[in-house]
């Protein structure tokens, strides 16, 4: 990195300032310092980046309905979010008499720790990731499944049969689309042949003339990039696979009984876990922090990563402005028999491509069997079956 | 296909998405305290006294003749009749509320003291921002608040106070016929008393004593009819 080098320079400007911060420390101290100041960085632009989507997705899920959305705390309702900040924090912790009580304290304090641990080997930046593990995406996906155990402990503690339906539905739901979510994610692994993130980044960041060689525009990618995002969708609990919440049906799932902070805090971690995601879904399948075009590399990169991850959230809110939640036998039923094979699927053609070398024919082939096997399994997987007339045994 | 329909419903919120930032027509929220629209004129809140010419005392319609509140299903009106009389809209001699007030706190917007005055002296309003925070006091409005004048209910009701205005009128005239003839018969009755009286006169020295009639009450001019 060389000083002169305007754009490099404003690129790497985090870097540069953590190791500027670092060596006024003795050199013993100077990783702790860099990891405790990424941390700082981690706690603060996350959390800052939830403040405005909650505004942005009360705006634009008003404007989707043609209403306005707030407009009253501020110019154009911009304070928005520090009101709801301090309705949250001044609101009574309320705590069921019979709920069990170490277990629900812990259970938003373990879901927010399990949330922000997946941060961690995110790469927002070129070079800006916390930790450089070999096994990152290995490593975030532990993290994500523990959030489950969380959300159960929550579901449980409450003694409330609406959380506890809540959690039943949410773990169902999170183990059934954890598998294509991981089973995706093992095409791009295919593809790169690394599990670290950094690695999967740096091999979508070569340009084709001024085209990018992003995994999302290869065919497998593509459709690996449509499941991971329905997989993802339902992770996150996000219409409209909202079951575990869904509000009319049990007022808020899992989290019902908690109130001022605590669901502030299942508030945040929920809306973390959509960035994590929707990072994680970046890196993976949208060039992480790579410039779109290669002209556009003058940019930092640490802004092409969260305009990427804020197109993400618009689909997300768009999606959630769009369609109605689902029943839970469609949602096991889309899960087992369209989305899992279909990315069974996928895992073979990304196989193919791998073997049938370089070429247009390649292309031909991998799209031929991926369209036919969506349209065959559209058709096929996703036809309603008739029911017959419940019926009944009794007890003889 | 599957996901067509998914396609179709995102282009469709995108469009409203996309159109509410260009056309105005398609946000119809009304931003309330800053914009509003105009109620429609049946519209109904709560009900109000009517009071003709200046003074909302002396041209009060009421002769708290206490039907409103016997008949007001959930009890909000009370009614405390004076011990002295006024002149009415129709000029009678009548009583006057020293006290009326209405809990609009429990007033359900029925209209049955509307339907059952007989003396059209009860209406319905159509303010009804009564927000405050006296929840007691605040909204058990007193005489002096519910008292609004005639010309304020052809503002808010122009054919129904059209209508009643007419009517009173008619009632007026009326009246005022009535205690015309009656003055005429009087005077008639009095004359032919005089001449009876005379010719007993003429006949017997005694003068009878001249029959003195009270006038005929005059209709009051002070009131707002056909307005």
């Amino acid at each position: 990195m060389s000083g002169t080098n305007l754009p490099a320079t404003v690129d790497q400007i985090f870097i540069t300032f953590t190791h500027w911060v670092a060596h006024f420390f003795p050199s013993a101290f100077q990783p702790i310092v860099a990891d405790v100041l990424g941390v700082i960085g981690i706690i603060s632009v996350f959390p800052g980046l939830f403040a405005i989507t909650v505004l942005l997705e009360r705006k634009g899920l008003g404007r989707m309905q043609n209403r306005y959305g707030p407009n009253r705390v501020g110019p154009w309702g911009l304070f928005q979010p520090v009101a709801d900040g301090i309705k949250a924090l001044t609101k009574e912790d309320v705590v069921p008499f019979h709920a069990d009580n170490v277990v629900h304290f812990l259970a938003p304090l373990i879901l927010l720790t399990a949330v922000f641990m997946g941060f961690a080997v995110l790469p927002v930046g070129h070079h800006m990731e916390l930790m450089n593990m070999d096994a990152g995406l290995l490593f975030f996906f532990a993290m994500g499944a523990s959030s489950e155990l969380s959300v159960f402990m929550a579901g449980w503690s409450s003694r409330n049969k609406y959380s506890l339906l809540g959690a039943m539905r949410a773990v169902a739901q999170m183990i059934s689309y954890e598998v294509p979510l991981l089973l995706t994610s093992v095409i791009v692994v295919m593809l790169t042949g690394s599990l670290s993130l950094p690695r999967i980044v740096e091999a979508q960041a070569g340009y084709s003339g001024i085209l990018p060689h992003w995994y999302v525009f290869t065919p497998m990618g593509f459709a690996a990039f449509i499941m991971f995002g329905i997989a993802a969708t339902a992770e996150t609990n996000r219409s409209p696979f909202d079951l575990p919440e869904g509000e009319s049906e049990i007022i808020a799932g899992y989290f019902t009984e908690y109130s001022g902070f605590k669901f502030a805090m299942f508030f945040i971690a929920e809306y973390l876990a959509m960035f994590s995601i929707s990072g994680i879904a970046t890196t993976l399948f949208l060039g992480g922090w790579a410039a779109p075009f290669s002209f556009l590399t003058v940019v930092p990169s640490w802004f092409w990563f969260f305009a990427k991850v804020m197109c993400f959230i618009f689909v997300f809110i768009w999606m959630r402005g769009t369609l109605p939640r689902l029943r839970q036998d469609q949602l096991m039923n889309f899960a087992w028999k369209f989305v899992l094979p279909f990315t069974l699927v996928d895992l073979v053609v990304t196989g193919i491509w791998r073997f049938m070398g370089e070429g247009i024919l390649r292309w031909i082939v991998c799209s031929l069997i991926l369209i036919a096997t969506y349209l065959i399994m559209g058709r096929t997987g996703m036809v309603r079956k008739p029911f017959a007339p419940r019926s009944y045994r009794y007890a003889e | 296909m599957l996901g067509e329909g998914i396609i179709k419903g995102m282009l469709e919120t995108a469009r409203n998405f996309a159109g509410s930032y260009v056309s105005k027509e398609r946000l119809i929220t009304v931003q309330y305290p800053e914009e509003r629209e105009a109620l429609p004129e049946n519209a109904r809140v709560f009900p109000f006294l009517v009071y003709d010419g200046p003074e909302w005392l002396p041209g009060l319609r009421c002769v708290a003749c206490q039907i409103c509140e016997k008949e007001c299903p959930p009890k909000c009106i009370y009614i405390d009749k004076s011990a002295d009389k006024k002149p009415d809209a129709a000029g009678k001699p009548q009583n006057y509320p020293t006290r009326f007030d209405i809990d609009v706190s429990v007033c359900m917007s029925c209209q049955i003291c509307v339907e059952v005055c007989p003396f059209d002296a009860i209406k319905m309003d159509k303010q009804f921002e009564y927000s405050t925070d006296d929840r007691f006091g605040g909204l058990l409005l007193d005489r002096e608040k519910l008292a609004k004048s005639n010309e304020y209910y052809h503002q808010i009701h122009p054919v129904e106070a059209n209508e009643v205005d007419t009517r009173l009128a008619e009632e007026r005239a009326a009246a005022a016929a009535k205690a015309k003839a009656a003055a005429e018969a009087a005077a008639a009755k009095a004359a032919a008393a005089k001449a009876a009286a005379e010719k007993a006169a003429a006949e017997t020295p005694a003068a009878a004593p001249a029959a003195e009639k009270p006038a005929a009450p005059k209709p009051p001019t002070s009131g707002g009819g056909g307005a």
